[in-house]
């Protein structure tokens, strides 16, 4: 436990906010339990990569912006995404290299942004979670908490340490093809691409696929779904708060 | 070449289905995974190499002027030649002239990419040249009249079968009791026939891996050995180049070559490394009587100082593209021009233009392999997005693409209209889909439910259940 406690800033992410609000209150849950006093900025929409990653440098630099305004005076600011967390840990910034000032107060915001995983474990130095978690489990590693914020350690020691049995991918860093807008644009190739992720689940033999980010999570439990795979989908941060009795495996019925 | 960039989308589709080149991708990760990933483990120093490698490359392009003249001066004191090209089609006047005042019928070529970037063999064979392909894989795509899916396995695309049926086509005197059971019994079919070509050839064109301004060489690695009897058995030898291949010294050089084949085969070396500086001299034992560098910009000086600078490092590994899970299930010709995979979405716009390209860049999820593995460090995904920014600036990305994300826009830069769109578009979506938490189809979302369930949303927003838990003291959501 922490002697002062921080005051962290919740970027819940627009996919967690529309689509699975479980997974913020497990956030919270989590940097609650681990001495932190958590707040959630009224005036956050979305990190802006679909504007971004679309060539809208533009409407980008605007979200960006208001995410500069919203997000200031705090210790912390904790992503439950290591795609929105890349993008305000490493994009952001750029978006500024013509004013001096913004640039620096999102550098000043990028260092201070976490990936929740990550915040837990390398900044907060947690070792364990309070919940209990005894089933078995395969991790996928989603590109950029992977490769842009060094994630690959850390969710497996907090699961395996929480009771998991950690079943492993043939090859766990693999794209699953969900990619933002790609996936719509190119679906064909997307689906190919997120078909062998599903057949590389299944081998592992495991009841539950976690991820840390909820857009490769939707793509994953919608084609293990179409197949009729009994395999659950969930947001680590729900098993890690101990609130998968909470809400039902993504892409299934209560 | 014929762009067909432009359908890269309907290609891919056609690739998906193509069981012969799924077969052959399906080699990918044993053939280059596995054995870059050994390689590499073998060898502690690799990520400082990485470094020393992208610094010699960076050191040399802000100082290109100067190595290109030094190394061109070099090339003329061991009596060489160098033919200065702005464009494909002064590289392909300069080849052809070179050949014809040799009196040149046929000519030999190692691999080369930029012979297909200018897509040198039909010119020479429109003017009665015939070329003659002496990689094996390039041979086989010769017979086959296919391009390159692949820089530096041209013919990855191809199994075994399909090099048996080319072989009894296009040599009518196997008998029908040959077996090509190995890839040694296709190599011996080539081998016996290229060497008659070998022998029989007026000029010998080659591709050069590096230029090296200190001494004025050319370096050319290869795992056959056909570049040296391409380039030391006839008596002219032409050396294709891009001007970004130039390197200040023999020692970068080899620190180059230390990233090179690891990077692209996971081996240590390649078989064959041949240095060539300019023509025979007196006490040599073989060697051209001509040495000539035909050097092409093609569109390259202008990357200089642009967001497209660092792609000039490019040592054309292949890694990238031997690392991608869009090109490992589309193959190569679905790019639809000369270079394919990551490495390819970054140049082909700007060798053949963004509105013919556009694809290319934005065929990717950013997923970052391309990067961690590229021995230059190239940001590969970075120059994608600035390619699709030009794309955005210029209003070449799809109108119904640039409408969406504008009315996007303008909700997500309003947090409150932003509350109300989310509330709503969330109960909908969650009503939808009450009985079983996801659904199989929903209109204008054809592109996710044609292969994926649409999994659906809790029903309310966190921000309405957040706000209602703060009223209630925090506590219970």
């Amino acid at each position: 436990m922490l002697q002062t406690s921080p005051r962290v800033a919740l970027f819940v992410t627009c996919l967690v906010d529309l689509h699975r609000p479980t997974v913020g209150f497990a956030a919270i849950r989590l940097l609650e339990e681990a001495g932190c006093q958590v707040e959630v900025p009224r005036a956050q929409t979305c990190c802006g990569q679909p504007a971004y990653n679309s060539g809208d440098r533009a409407t980008a630099r605007d979200l960006a912006r208001g995410i500069l305004d919203a997000f200031g005076g705090y210790d912390y600011i904790v992503v439950p995404s290591g795609s929105c967390g890349g993008m305000l840990r490493h994009h952001i910034p750029t978006l500024f290299d013509d004013d001096p000032n913004l640039r620096a107060r999102a550098e000043a915001l990028a260092d201070r942004t976490h990936e929740l995983v990550s915040f837990l474990t390398d900044i907060l130095g947690l070792e364990r979670v309070a919940a209990k978690f005894s089933g078995s489990v395969t991790y996928h590693d989603s590109c950029s908490g992977l490769r842009e914020l060094g994630i690959k350690a850390q969710p497996r020691r907090l699961l395996a340490a929480a009771g998991a049995e950690i079943r492993e991918m043939a090859d766990p860093e693999v794209c699953c093809g969900f990619g933002g807008t790609f996936c719509v644009k190119y679906p064909e190739i997307s689906t190919r691409m997120v078909s062998d992720k599903a057949d590389d689940i299944a081998a592992t033999g495991a009841e539950t696929l976690l991820a840390g980010d909820l857009g490769c999570l939707l793509n994953m439990a919608g084609r293990l779904k179409r197949q009729g795979s009994a395999v659950k989908a969930r947001h680590i941060a729900e098993v890690l708060a101990g609130m998968t009795g909470a809400v039902p495996p993504i892409g299934e019925a209560g | 070449m014929l762009a067909t960039s432009p359908a890269f989308k309907e290609n891919a589709v056609h690739a998906l289905a193509e069981p012969g080149l799924q077969k052959a991708l399906a080699r990918t990760k044993p053939h280059f995974h596995a054995k870059r990933a050994s390689a590499v483990a073998a060898l502690p120093e690799f990520e400082q190499l990485r470094d020393i490698g992208r610094n010699i490359k960076n050191h040399t392009l802000a100082h290109l002027d100067f190595y290109l003249e030094t190394w061109e001066e070099n090339v003329k004191r061991a009596g060489g030649q160098v033919h200065w090209c702005a464009t494909a089609e002064d590289a392909r006047a300069a080849v052809l002239a070179i050949c014809q005042k040799a009196g040149a019928r046929t000519v030999t070529k190692g691999k080369s990419m930029i012979s297909e970037e200018i897509a040198l063999n039909e010119h020479l064979e429109r003017h009665d040249i015939t070329p003659v392909e002496t990689d094996l894989g390039e041979y086989i795509l010769q017979i086959r009249n296919e391009s390159p899916s692949h820089i530096i396995a041209p013919a990855f695309h191809l199994n075994r079968e399909d090099w048996e049926e080319s072989f009894r086509r296009a040599h009518t005197d196997l008998p029908a009791d040959r077996v090509f059971h190995e890839r040694r019994d296709i190599m011996t079919e080539a081998r016996t026939k290229l060497r008659e070509r070998f022998l029989a050839a007026d000029v010998g064109i080659t591709g050069a891996n590096f230029l090296i301004a200190e001494t004025g060489s050319s370096v050319i690695v290869t795992n056959e050995g056909n570049g040296d009897l391409t380039q030391t058995l006839p008596r002219v030898h032409i050396v294709l180049a891009s001007i970004e291949k130039l390197v200040p010294t023999i020692e970068d050089t080899i620190s180059l070559l230390r990233l090179l084949a690891r990077s692209a085969t996971g081996q240590d070396f390649s078989v064959y490394t041949t240095f060539s500086t300019g023509v025979r001299r007196a006490d040599d034992l073989d060697g051209p009587a001509e040495y000539h560098v035909v050097l092409l910009d093609n569109g390259r000086s202008a990357m200089l100082g642009s967001p497209f600078q660092e792609m000039l490092r490019c040592i054309r590994c292949a890694a990238c593209m031997n690392h991608c899970p869009v090109y490992s299930v589309v193959g190569g010709h679905a790019y639809g021009w000369v270079y394919p995979g990551p490495m390819g979405a970054v140049l082909t716009p700007t060798l053949i233009g963004i509105d013919q390209a556009g694809n290319l860049p934005n065929a990717s999820t950013f997923c970052g392999k391309c990067e961690s593995v590229c021995p230059m460090k190239i940001p590969l995904p970075k120059m994608m997005r600035h390619w699709r920014e030009r794309e955005f600036e210029r209003h070449l990305s799809p109108q119904a693409v640039r409408t969406n994300l504008a009315l996007w826009g303008f909700v997500a830069r309003r947090p409150g209209l932003y509350r109300l769109v989310t509330r709503i578009g969330a109960a909908a979506l969650g009503w939808l889909g009450r009985r079983r938490g996801r659904l199989s189809r929903l209109p204008l979302a054809a592109g996710w439910t044609k292969g994926r369930d649409l999994p659906t949303p809790e029903g309310e927003t966190f921000f309405v259940r957040y706000a209602r838990a703060q009223r209630r003291g925090r506590g219970a959501a």
